[in-house]
């Protein structure tokens, strides 16, 4: 478990709230989920609906379920009971509803997990050009397209490897964003980095937020949660514990464990 | 106290080193004589191989490359050098050196193994070297028909047919597409290309042998021998050992009990015999256990059992570059939406065969070696050769230049594997430039 390092609200880039917007559609919907790991209850009675342009951050203590929550999301773990609706599609053991789920939901690593042996363009093109059809060309223009947007287009040419974490991280948010998906999870994802290096992924983060993409975001950088989120998830235990705003959330948590967590990561 | 206040006023510019670090002296210092223990060592080491040298150098210089038989060729050297001398007779292999290469081929068609020889160097190199043009790829696919077809002779229509039988399938598994199913489309590509080859292939080679006699002489099975045997059953096994390892391996992971039970089944059966006893098998027993009438090629079976044997190995050295990659990988293909086949093929295998690399030629080395087993079966590979050339009146009592010369081709041939694969590791290093 990395050690949280709460960044400053005031160092990030400037959040144009009037850009947040919700819909009243549902991007995801989660019904009555649980899941096992053999004896093991992860996650209980989870019941979470989240709607398109919504921006969501989940946090918790270690081993609370919040990774396995977003990661059964894409079906990188199968939940056994309940339903999970991914854009109105169920997922469900049926591979293609699988592979369509996940062509639509982009997945951002702790590790990074970029593909060593493909150029930083390669990486960012392989999912179009395979999964979606998308012609080589066209593939590359949308690729450079991103990796402008995450301001490292003069790295195309060279292998992860050359990289610092910041920018790997960078060009795997790139990668996810090349899909086009409409949903974008995050599991810790400026959690293995360097301190410097933290702003750069979270400033990238916050200009994807500003374009209405709904974002699921398990993290621990509390100054993130409070100017990009509009929900702060409190997890313990395998189930939901408390979720508010982000301003209630943090000055006025009701449950003791929240305020236990929250005095613990804040620090004071 | 002293003054410890120090300011540079002057940069000091950069100096050559001394003779004694650079070039052979400071080599020779550093790895040589760094210590009076070293130096005595190394001038011992020196002493020992001037020594070896200069006991072995009289028979090389000796050497006879002319003569009939190793009566001869003792006789020649005794006169030249005088009695007692001792000298190689290389003229056995000079004598034998087209059976060293194509064992009993009748020596008219030579042309046709040579040919398939250097087809078989231009096939190999766009899959060897990155900066060989893609399209040549072609031929290495229509190379081993082309092999077959110069090396065995007979109708160039059998080879087609064999390799219609892939159009076939692929017709086959286009056709099944529209029931939009994987399991589907393969099962409908494998029973069609079976149904051609068994039933339909060799009607239509018949009929279109009457039309297109585009045949070369046969030559049998039995007149094979030499290198060119080696060749053929070492370069057969590793084309097929490598995929149908990769498939092994991957069933072995699979999540589906009954592949992954076909799998470890007969990947720990075919490592718990002996490769001799499977080749026995194949020389003996196979034909009793296949429906009578068929009679099955005896290199085709050895080609057949070589490649299991392989395949086996080369699993499990695939499985641990598999093991080796980290879960992140598996997860950021499936994250991706890439199906099973194509995570394995563009992420998974790319990286697990890289790491495996010197394995993998381990094994391929270990292969090409093994088909000198063959010998025990009656083929005449080299070793093989070299027994029938011993048992010759002529020559019987030569051992050294035989062995020697055997040993040094496959020497250069494994090497040449070896420098390859340092070769492929130093390319494919993507990690930490």
């Amino acid at each position: 478990m990395a050690e949280p390092h709460p960044v400053d609200v005031s160092e990030l880039a400037p959040v144009h709230v009037e850009k947040l917007k919700v819909s009243d559609e549902p991007a995801i919907e989660i019904v009555d989920m649980n899941k096992w790991y053999g004896q093991f209850h992860v996650l209980r009675d989870i019941n979470l609906t989240v709607y398109k342009g919504e921006r969501i951050v989940v946090c918790g203590p270690s081993g609370s379920g919040k990774s396995t929550l977003i990661r059964c999301i894409n079906r990188l773990e199968e939940h056994q009971k309940g339903r999970i609706l991914v854009d109105g599609v169920e997922l469900t053991s049926d591979l293609k509803n699988i592979d369509k789920v996940r062509s639509e939901v982009g997945m951002v690593f702790q590790h990074f997990n970029l593909f060593p042996h493909l150029t930083i363009l390669e990486n960012c093109t392989l999912a179009p050009i395979w999964v979606r059809k998308t012609p080589k060309k066209e593939a590359e223009e949308t690729a450079m397209h991103f990796l402008r947007k995450v301001k490292i287009p003069e790295q195309a040419a060279k292998y992860p490897g050359q990289l610092s974490g910041g920018q790997q991280q960078r060009v795997a948010i790139a990668r996810s964003l090349c899909m086009k998906p409409k949903i974008m999870l995050f599991d810790e994802p400026t959690s293995a980095l360097d301190p410097e290096m933290i702003k750069e992924v979270l400033d990238t983060m916050i200009a994807l937020a500003e374009e209405g993409m709904t974002m699921i975001c398990v993290t621990h950088e509390m100054g993130f949660a409070q100017a990009v989120a509009n929900r702060v998830i409190f997890m313990d235990q395998g189930q939901i514990v408390e979720q508010n705003e982000p301003k209630a959330f943090f000055h006025n948590p009701q449950n003791e464990r929240t305020k236990l967590f929250l005095s613990q990561i804040l620090g004071h | 106290m002293a003054d410890i206040a120090f300011s540079r006023i002057e940069m000091l510019p950069p100096v050559a080193p001394p003779a004694s670090e650079v070039g052979w002296i400071g080599w020779a210092r550093a790895n040589l004589f760094s210590s009076w223990l070293n130096a005595i060592l190394t001038i011992l080491s020196g002493a020992a191989v001037a020594w070896v040298v200069f006991h072995i150098w009289p028979w090389f210089a000796h050497a006879v490359w002319n003569a009939n038989s190793l009566a001869e060729c003792r006789q020649i050297i005794a006169e030249r050098y005088g009695e007692g001398a001792s000298g190689a007779c290389f003229a056995v292999i000079r004598q034998r050196w087209h059976q060293f290469l194509f064992g009993f081929y009748p020596q008219h068609l030579y042309w046709r193994p040579t040919i398939a020889f250097f087809l078989m160097l231009v096939a190999l190199a766009p899959i060897l070297f990155s900066n060989v043009p893609r399209k040549l790829l072609w031929f290495s696919l229509v190379f081993p028909g082309v092999a077959y077809w110069l090396l065995w002779g007979g109708s160039l229509i059998l080879p087609v047919a064999i390799y219609a039988g892939f159009i076939v399938g692929w017709l086959c598994h286009r056709l099944a597409a529209r029931f939009n199913s994987s399991l589907i489309s393969v099962i409908a590509a494998v029973a069609g290309t079976l149904i051609w080859w068994s039933f339909l292939a060799g009607p239509v080679a018949r009929g279109l042998g009457g039309v297109l006699p585009l045949s070369l002489e046969p030559v049998a099975s039995k007149q094979f021998g030499g290198f060119m045997l080696s060749i053929v059953i070492g370069m057969t096994g590793i084309a097929f050992s490598l995929p149908l390892g990769v498939l092994l391996a991957l069933g072995r992971r699979s999540d589906m009990p009954l592949v992954k039970a076909i799998c470890v089944g007969f990947i720990e059966f075919i490592r718990g015999v002996p490769l001799i006893t499977l080749l026995l098998v194949a020389s003996f027993l196979l034909n009793i256990f296949l429906p009578p009438g068929t009679n099955f090629d005896i290199i085709v079976r050895v080609i057949i059992m070589v490649t299991l044997f392989s395949a086996a190995y080369m699993a499990e050295t695939i499985r641990g570059g598999l093991a080796a990659l980290p879960r992140g990988q598996y997860e950021a293909a499936d994250a991706l939406g890439l199906d099973y086949w194509q995570a394995m093929r563009l992420i998974i295998m790319p990286q697990a065969l890289k790491i495996s690399i010197p394995n993998i030629v381990n094994n391929f080395i270990s292969l090409f070696k093994d088909t000198t087993l063959v010998a025990i079966i009656a083929l005449l590979d080299p070793i093989g050769l070299v027994t029938a050339i011993r048992a010759d009146t002529a020559w019987n009592g030569i051992v050294w230049e035989l062995y020697g010369f055997v040993a040094l081709i496959f020497f250069i041939l494994c090497y040449s594997m070896s420098l390859y694969s340092k070769h492929l590791e130093r390319r494919l290093r993507t990690d930490h430039r």
